[in-house]
């Protein structure tokens, strides 16, 4: 009896989080007051009209609009490692499966939250369903994220489902009630066969359905911009240019949340530095896709030099926006993806501080594809005051744009002290069989 | 005691003889009384009665002085001006022609059109902007209303519908609908789309108003606003509010299924297309597809040079309000 056996170890392992502690506790605390003071600030936008940001007719898209877009960017990676690397049958991929859908899941939501913030009569939001018209990409863009906010809960609760019934048995230090829960939401799972065979089955067409609509959300996004014919946007590689993009950030996302999971949860033994040197790969790859379509989106009309393609390009180049720009090519992007060409850089610590600044570049990448373009129309912003002129974020604003990333921290944080969030069953069916064969849990098959 | 007993036997015999008459006479009035009174009831029951529908969907008849006239609510006075703001005027056809030689940058256009909708000092739904193609041309005043595209960018992308085309050319905007989103805003190549960021200027004031859709008035925090060609001056058969206000002869108004525009300023009517042709009229920016209703005719033989010292004094009006 002094072998533990090995199914035990990786659920006491991976369960061992789901418990209420004091850091996780000021932590929310800190969450929490944080985000009442951003709501306070929303409630003055709701008071005194979107005014109070510095958005104005010219520039009337945002930093809300940049949150949109970064929110629903960030949100593609579940689809990324979940369908598409599931799919591939990549093994390693399998414990970060859930982190990713996690994360998926609170972006995606969020995003939701997020238009909202920027709409200018929040209270007809209605509308969009009583009077909405399907020629509108905001019509198609509220579809599609609703699709997938649907079909990734239920990548991220269907595989939870034998965990769930796991977590009812193990957890013996949860109040009754919930384990109650965890015994509902188990739907009975006896991890009989033809159960084993449905939850397969439905998870794998859940990940052919879930990326179709993954590329429809971020396509449908960018065609937000693309489909006006402001020099800056109307472009044909939107499409494919944001989705790229977008993978670089979740990737991001991701190493992050891996990084603060293992070595908070203490899961060493299940992220391990080789999912850090994967994962590190997977970035450099998606960085060198999206810079390529960089290269296409700046290099092409830059080349030409089109009248008002050339004020928007030398704004950006060498203009007001020339830092920024090149801050978050170079920084969160052209160094990061060189840098994880070297081994030594793809180990934990040096992958976070590179996937922070991927991350908080990734923000102003989108801040740089909406703003700009606003600032120099086709017909010369006259006769109105300075303000209208050039974009300045309010404080007020810039606490609306907090507020989303808050809540998305608060979900994750929360979803993590409720579920494992690395597979659990999963993990036992793909651990090393020993000769012993004591891998034999009722659920095991 | 005889006599007393006479008396009234010969009153009575005058007596009866009076009451005879009184009886003849008025039976030929009560008579004649009961006819015109039938007439008159017959008259009555022709002109002051009038068929009323119940709510019960039943057809009944009143006389007209018990009927009164049910007040419209604002719902329903909103409901028939929106509908009426979809319809537009039917067979028309609205055209705005701008002779850009004629503009001295007077902005009497601005003024105007910032009185009519209620607009903050900022904003106007008509601009008199600086143009310079290149270093060499010369800069001139272009005002710039919505150019209401027949192929209007900011319809198409409106997700609710409250941004319309109407038969009659014009692009309306319904602040009822408006959901604020912006998108329109995005989508204008001619920046032509306004939104009320804060609270309007005449909020207090407008608070009872029911809205008039061809006005855009009130104006509503967080709604669109937007050039509607005065919609609601062409319904009273007259110019709109920038194009009568303009002292320099630069705006022609009209119908292109007439062929003809009036000058707001001389009154003067004139064939739209032999304007055009004569003067090599041109529309902004059509490469992009949007077709616009207003024309331009080129700024050739200019009666007014351009000064920088009015945009400085206009722009800083702009900033100190």
């Amino acid at each position: 009896m002094a072998k533990v056996s090995k199914s035990d170890k990786i659920t006491s392992d991976l369960l061992r989080h789901i418990r209420l502690n004091k850091s996780f506790i000021i932590w929310m605390g800190f969450l929490g007051a944080s985000l009442l003071v951003c709501l306070y600030a929303y409630f003055t936008q709701l008071r005194d009209g979107l005014g109070v940001a510095g958005i104005r007719d010219y520039v009337s898209w945002g930093m809300y609009i940049s949150n949109f877009v970064f929110f629903v960017a960030t949100s593609l990676i579940g689809m990324l490692i979940s369908a598409i690397l599931g799919l591939l049958g990549t093994k390693w991929s399998a414990p970060l499966a859930r982190i990713a859908e996690i994360i998926a899941l609170a972006f995606a939501l969020v995003a939701g939250l997020v238009i909202v913030s920027d709409m200018g009569r929040p209270d007809r939001l209605l509308n969009v369903i009583i009077h909405g018209r399907v020629q509108s990409p905001i019509v198609w863009d509220i579809t599609v994220v609703t699709i997938y906010i649907v079909i990734s809960a239920l990548l991220l609760y269907l595989p939870l489902i034998p965990d769930l019934k796991i977590c009812n048995e193990k957890l013996t230090n949860v109040p009754k009630f919930g384990r109650k829960i965890y015994e509902l939401l188990s739907l009975s799972w006896v991890g009989s066969e033809k159960q084993v065979d449905i939850l397969k089955k439905s998870v794998r067409l859940l990940s052919i359905l879930i990326i179709p609509v993954a590329l429809a959300i971020h396509t449908v996004t960018s065609w937000l911009f693309a489909n006006t014919s402001r020099a800056g946007w109307d472009s044909t590689i939107f499409g494919p240019y944001f989705v790229t993009g977008a993978f670089v950030s979740g990737s991001a996302a991701v190493i992050i949340a891996m990084y603060f999971y293992r070595s908070n949860y203490k899961l060493q033994d299940y992220i391990t530095e080789m999912h850090f040197d994967r994962m590190g790969k997977l970035l450099v790859l998606v960085s060198l896709v999206y810079l390529y379509f960089n290269l296409n989106e700046y290099m092409v009309p830059g080349y030409k030099m089109k009248k008002f393609e050339a004020i928007h390009i030398n704004e950006l180049f060498t203009g007001t926006h020339a830092i920024l720009f090149w801050s978050t090519q170079l920084l969160g992007l052209v160094i990061p993806a060189f840098l994880l060409l070297f081994k030594k850089m793809r180990k934990p610590l040096p992958m976070l501080v590179i996937s922070i600044f991927v991350l908080v570049g990734a923000w102003f990448k989108r801040y740089i594809i909406v703003v700009p373009t606003q600032e120099h129309p086709y017909l010369p912003i006259q006769l109105v005051p300075n303000i209208f002129k050039h974009y300045t974020p309010t404080l007020t604003e810039i606490l609306i744009t907090i507020a989303p990333m808050l809540l998305v921290l608060i979900i994750i944080s929360v979803l993590s002290k409720v579920i494992p969030i690395i597979p659990v069953q999963e993990m036992i069916e793909e651990a090393p069989k020993s000769p012993e064969g004591d891998l034999k849990t009722n659920s095991v098959k | 005691m005889s006599e007393k007993e006479d008396k009234p036997k010969k009153k009575n015999r005058r007596e009866f003889l009076q009451e005879l008459g009184y009886v003849g006479v008025g039976a030929v009035l009560g008579g004649s009384a009961i006819f015109a009174g039938i007439n008159y009831d017959k008259r009555k029951k022709q002109i002051d009665r009038i068929k009323v529908l119940t709510a019960e969907n039943q057809l009944m008849e009143i006389d007209r002085n018990l009927a009164s006239q049910v007040p419209k609510s604002k719902a329903e006075i909103l409901t028939y001006n929106q509908k009426e703001g979809r319809e537009g005027i039917p067979g028309k056809r609205w055209v705005m022609v701008i002779d850009l030689s004629k503009c001295k940058n007077a902005q009497k256009c601005m003024g105007a059109c910032q009185g009519a909708h209620h607009l903050r000092p900022e904003q106007s739904h008509i601009k008199t902007l600086k143009m310079q193609e290149s270093v060499n041309t010369q800069p001139y005043y272009m005002p710039k209303p919505c150019q209401h595209c027949d192929n209007p960018p900011c319809v198409a992308v409106c997700p609710v519908d409250a941004t319309y085309k109407r038969p009659d050319g014009i692009v309306l905007i319904d602040n009822e609908r408006c959901i604020g989103c912006r998108f329109c805003v995005a989508a204008c190549p001619y920046s032509a789309r306004y939104l009320n960021w804060t609270k309007p200027l005449h909020d207090e004031e407008d608070k009872d108003k029911v809205y008039n859709v061809e006005l855009n008035v009130p104006q509503k925090k967080g709604t669109i606003t937007k050039c509607l060609f005065s919609a609601d001056r062409l319904r009273e058969g007259k110019l709109p509010y920038c194009v009568s206000a303009c002292p320099n002869g630069v705006f022609y108004f009209g119908d292109e299924n007439e062929d003809a525009v009036t000058n707001g300023t001389t009154n003067e009517t004139v064939r739209f297309r032999k304007l055009l042709a004569d003067n090599g009229g041109y529309q902004l920016m059509p490469e992009l597809g949007t077709k616009p209703r207003v024309y331009y005719l080129p700024p050739k033989g200019k009666e007014y040079p351009f000064q920088d010292k009015d945009r400085n004094e206009t722009e800083e009006q702009v900033n100190n309000s």
